[in-house]
């Protein structure tokens, strides 16, 4: 009975595929298209790329990804504690502030040991 | 008894009946006209209103005070040549804006603009017919809040597939910026909607308007007052604005991640910025700021079986919902107008080292206040103002200042002792520039 509703995002999915996909085509009919060797150059202030544009990424943007999945996952911990919290009382406040302070623990020790700096 | 599996889906999926009518109408009035004309003329009112701000008239030349303005920039935009750089992933550059503007129009399915409609609706196991009330919302999902954060996180992903495709350097540069800025303020912009759910009890958006309505709103206390400081902060960082705009710093990387982008492709990164600054706007007015309710007065007692009296309330439902809307668009182009930004570091440090450990002690100091106010009186935040509830607000609110002294002092101390300035320049070149290291083995 609820699934049914789930349609809905599914049908607006596909009316905002279409809605962003209908002015693109309309460029397409409207806009000129006058194509050129120096027109399609990558941009870069007028200067002439050099040099590979895809390559590898610095250690740091990984650390902070590892951290985002951990306080994602714990968000996604927290959202069921809350969400019911009316009918457990203080054992479940008493049990969450465990979790989280050993969470806070574990940010504390990426702070300690510079995984939060940005060079 | 249905036993066919595929029938008895069916079966479940129809139990309650599609509505369809609403959804069109939904469909068409929503998603197809108000939503992108509200877009439109915020556009128009940032100029007007950063202009005031800056001593100049702003657009006044399209149409009386300017008010044909968006017209004729769409005009525009859809007149002008697709450029599209020869090295670029042409499949992954086109998809890009397209997956932006998905996830902040899908962001919208779930808000409450009102208080709904009572339906006639039959209990299945017993005939009986049993009025429930809807909120209007295009769409009522027990896990809306859920649903929403999870949708509105594909935004990260359209930035950095803007960025990787262009194959520019600028434009990658923007790309990972952004992507760690969006992906260190998404934790406290979840983890400051938790609170909502700990007063009201659900996920569903609909049942946290009901609780505020009923409850009070959850502003009015020093945790939701917290949690909604944070969330607007966190949802400006999110929505790429100033003084969060380092992905688009002019100044440094010419614009970021759509750097490469022109003609309707560019205005779909534009309309999809100013979408999910309308959605984070409605979120921030549906979890904290009591959505289309009153203070102290629920319209919902004017609420009776009449069409007239369903239309009437909700009309007045969905004009406090927009005044409250607009009241927090106008704030984000305050800020705009207003502070400088931010430098790199700070921006990251700033999400790791004060609002998300804020948060988290927010949400203990939220779950003390459910403790003490809400379980006892079983009202979220003004319904019985006696002397518990100052005792609760002082008591409460003093544990927030400490805890925001105490971080405040760390995160100087932190800035202090980890100032990039202090790093000789030497060092800093090679390593902050990604693809120094390949072009000098080249």
């Amino acid at each position: 009975m609820i699934l049914s509703r789930y349609l809905f995002i599914g049908i607006l999915l596909l009316f905002a595929v279409g809605f962003a996909i209908a002015p693109l085509i309309l460029v397409r009919l409207v806009a000129p298209a006058r194509r050129g060797s120096f027109k399609q150059q990558t941009y870069e202030c007028g200067v002439v790329t050099t040099g590979e544009t895809w390559v590898r990424f610095r250690i740091q943007y990984y650390l902070f990804a590892l951290l985002f999945i951990v306080f994602d996952i714990e968000t996604v911990f927290l959202y069921p504690w809350a969400a019911s919290y009316l009918n457990l009382g203080w054992f479940a406040l008493i049990e969450m502030v465990v979790f989280l302070a050993l969470l806070a623990v574990g940010l504390a020790y990426a702070w300690a040991r510079g995984a939060l700096r940005w060079l | 008894m249905v036993t066919d599996p595929v029938l008895a889906l069916w079966a479940s999926l129809t139990l309650e009946p599609i509505p369809w009518l609403p959804w069109i109408a939904w469909l068409l009035i929503g998603f197809a006209a108000a939503f992108p004309g509200i877009v439109a003329y915020m556009v128009w009112a940032e100029r007007k209103i950063a202009a005031r701000f800056q001593d100049r008239i702003g657009p006044n030349r399209v149409g009386p005070l300017g008010l044909l303005q968006p017209i004729a920039d769409a005009i525009k935009l859809i007149t002008k040549e697709d450029v599209v750089p020869q090295a670029a992933d042409r499949i992954v550059h086109v998809l890009a804006p397209v997956l932006l503007l998905i996830s902040a129009l899908l962001t919208l399915a779930v808000i409450p603009f009102g208080y709904g409609r009572l339906v006639d609706r039959t209990d299945p196991a017993t005939d009986a017919v049993i009025g429930w009330l809807t909120g209007l919302a295009p769409v009522e999902l027990p896990s809306g809040l859920l649903y929403l954060i999870a949708v509105s996180s594909l935004a990260s992903l359209g930035v950095f597939l803007a960025g990787w495709s262009s194959r520019n350097k600028y434009a990658l540069l923007g790309a990972m910026r952004s992507v760690a800025q969006l992906v260190s303020y998404e934790v406290p912009q979840v983890l400051s909607t938790i609170p909502a759910v700990l007063f009201a009890g659900t996920l569903s958006l609909v049942g946290i308007f009901n609780a505020q309505d009923q409850l009070g709103w959850f502003i009015a206390s020093p945790p939701g007052l917290v949690a909604f400081t944070i969330l607007m902060i966190a949802s400006i960082a999110e929505v790429n604005r100033a003084p969060f705009d380092l992905p688009e710093a002019e100044s440094e990387i010419i614009a970021g991640y759509h750097t490469e982008y022109s003609s309707m492709r560019f205005g779909l990164f534009f309309l999809a910025e100013y979408m999910s600054m309308l959605a984070v706007s409605c979120l921030a007015t549906t979890l904290y700021l009591g959505g289309g309710s009153l203070p102290f007065f629920s319209l919902r007692g004017l609420l009776s079986d009449t069409l007239a009296s369903q239309l009437l309330v909700n009309a007045l439902a969905v004009g406090v919902f927009a005044a409250k809307v607009f009241f927090l668009i106008f704030v984000m182009f305050w800020v705009r107008a207003t502070l400088p930004r931010m430098r790199v570091d700070r921006l990251m440090s700033f999400a790791w080292k004060f609002l998300v450990p804020l948060s988290i002690v927010n949400l203990v100091i939220a779950a003390v206040w459910f403790e003490i106010v809400v379980r006892p009186t079983n009202h979220a935040t003004w319904g019985l103002i006696d002397l518990t509830w100052w005792g609760a607000v002082v008591l409460t609110g003093l544990l927030e200042i400490l805890a925001i002294w105490i971080l405040n002092a760390l995160l100087r101390l932190d800035r202090a002792a980890t100032d990039p300035r202090l790093i000789p320049p030497r060092l800093l070149v090679p390593t902050s520039a990604p693809w120094a290291q390949t072009t000098l083995r080249a």
